[in-house]
């Protein structure tokens, strides 16, 4: 079934009475040549880049609830590729060539929106840091501008320039960053790898990971076991419990991260704005609700949920920024379990066990990374080497200290990122 | 959530500030292998569940804390002196 113009009309004259479900809801194999563990945002688009870049096509996403269900549904839908070490560089720059191209190759409407991110600056120091990451970006190819204050102001007049204690002296502008609609690309990319015959089995929760002489064999799950020579673990939150099926400890840690939108208003935010004093992020949706969100609450948590102190923190910061969005009502607020690396930045790699590779530490910036991580994932199960994007994403950097990728400049060690 | 100080008494979360999984109090010998300092550093068990980590009473008497909580619950079973705990 693809989407069109046409099909739309069609539907929409005829009752809808065309549509069907996107997806199959399949009964597990036996066996499969390649086992993806988790239907989030990133085991969706592995498996479906499986199947379209390297013709595989007997493989299986092994989905403990419903696909969508975990941090792909919960995020901020931020995409961006405004990072300044070589690592990161190059996989959200390659990630966002993709997210570009993203609903043709799904023919699907993920309503990706470069709406252009504005991180704001407050000081003199800060704005050498944005003039220095905007050259890291233009020096890997993409679009970077820094904007003084009174170009800022022609953009969003409605923030608090002259705030006493932070006032605004910048931004640095990324426009062909924006956002996305999560919920979309996971069901994009279940439709597409869905369509090149990848069973996506819901309700299955992987239990154990067989292994044998070093070698993965399959894995137990709550539907039985299943054979598979290659297995990917893609749980984001959950990748210690995972890992730890095939005796590993994994350098993260699980951190709750909340979001919050407000009831829907009339188009006020055209872009999506960054405080720099402060961590707080802001955007609109297309039903007009105010999306932003803060920084993690700080603890290790699988609760998916989080505390009060850091929504009274976070409601601060909106206020000393834009004091217009106090006469917005708060309409609903969540959280998500973020896998926190030392360093912040993201793992794609193989594991000491052959046939078993990792995908982890997206932190809270993995929405952006969907495209990217599959496709990279994707290729490094396939061919067993990495793809030139994601090579410096390696499992053994903490261990060796070689090619740490710690944006922040805080150290690379748990709770600082 | 609310933290129970041995010293002060039970306290509001914002008055600690959180360090990370009490594995960080069996601190390697200097010369001990690079495999042993690179778990201490990095590696964590990260459980869902039942879990026990540092705090520190940053606004209140300035103790280190180790904290007895579930990470799925939010809720916090007990609390007692790093010194107590690290009598060894
Ligand atoms: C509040 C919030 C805001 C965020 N904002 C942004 C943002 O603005 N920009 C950005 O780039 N990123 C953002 N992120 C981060 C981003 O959402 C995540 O990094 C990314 O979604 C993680 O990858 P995923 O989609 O594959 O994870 P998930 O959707 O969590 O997928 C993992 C899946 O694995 C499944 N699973 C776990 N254990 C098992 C098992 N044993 N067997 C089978 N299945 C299992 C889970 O059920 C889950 O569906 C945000 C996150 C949160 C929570
Ligand atoms: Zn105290």
């Amino acid at each position: 079934m693809r989407f069109s113009g046409w099909r739309v009309l069609k539907e929409g004259l005829t009752g809808n009475k065309g549509w069907r479900p996107h997806w199959r809801n399949p009964q597990p194999k036996a066996e499969y040549d390649a086992l993806i563990i988790g239907g989030g945002g990133h085991g969706l688009a592995t498996a479906f880049y499986l199947a379209k870049e390297h013709g595989l096509t007997k493989i299986a996403v092994l989905e403990k609830g419903y696909l969508g269900g975990g941090n792909i549904g919960r995020n901020t839908t931020i995409v961006r590729a405004n990072y300044g070490l070589p690592g990161n560089s190059e996989f959200y720059s390659h990630s966002l060539k993709l997210w570009e191209g993203m609903e043709q190759e799904l023919n699907f409407n993920t309503m990706m929106s470069q709406r252009g991110v504005l991180n704001l600056f407050h000081s003199d120091g800060q704005r050498d840091a944005a003039a220095r990451r905007g050259n890291a970006m233009r020096n890997q190819g993409d679009d970077a501008e820094l904007l003084s204050r009174e170009q800022v102001r022609a953009l969003v007049p409605w923030l608090d320039f002259d705030n006493t204690r932070f006032p605004i002296y910048g931004g640095l502008f990324h426009g062909r960053g924006g956002t996305a609609r999560h919920d979309a690309v996971a069901w994009g990319y279940a439709r597409g790898a869905d369509s090149r015959g990848v069973d996506l089995i819901q309700n299955c929760e992987v239990t154990g990971i067989d292994i044998e002489d070093g070698r993965v064999t399959g894995v137990q799950t709550t539907r039985g076991a299943i054979k598979a020579k290659k297995v990917g673990i893609v749980v984001a939150g959950r990748s210690s419990q995972v890992a730890a099926m095939a005796g590993m400890r994994l350098p993260i840690e699980s951190h709750v991260l909340q979001a919050f939108v407000t009831e829907g208003l009339k188009p006020c935010i055209d872009h999506v704005v960054t405080y720099g004093m402060g961590h707080f992020y802001i955007s609109q949706s297309d039903k007009g609700g105010l999306v932003f969100g803060g920084d993690l609450d700080f603890y290790a948590s699988y609760a998916a949920r989080g505390n009060l102190p850091m929504q009274e923190h976070v409601m601060e910061a909106a206020m000393t920024l834009m004091p217009m969005i106090g006469k917005a009502r708060v309409l609903r607020s969540w959280g998500g379990i973020m896998d926190m690396s030392p360093d912040g930045s993201p793992i794609i790699d193989k594991t000491h066990i052959d046939g078993l590779y990792l995908n982890c530490g997206w932190c809270y910036g993995g929405f952006k990374a969907v495209p990217g991580s599959g496709f990279a994932f994707a290729h490094l199960i396939a061919t067993d080497r990495p793809h030139v994007s994601a090579a410096r994403l390696r499992l053994d950097r903490f261990e060796t200290g070689r090619g740490l990728m710690d944006e922040e400049g805080t150290g690379a060690q748990h709770n600082l990122h | 959530m609310r933290i129970p100080c041995p010293i002060c008494g039970t306290r509001d979360r914002r008055e600690f500030y959180y360090q990370g999984a009490a594995s960080m109090l069996d601190r390697p010998a200097a010369e001990a292998p690079l495999e042993v300092w690179h778990d201490y550093l990095h590696l964590r068990d990260n459980p869902a569940g039942g879990t026990r980590d540092l705090w520190y009473h940053a606004s209140g008497c300035g103790s280190w804390l180790v904290v007895e909580r579930d990470t799925v619950t939010h809720e916090v079973l007990g609390a007692a002196l790093v010194e107590a705990c690290d009598a060894d």
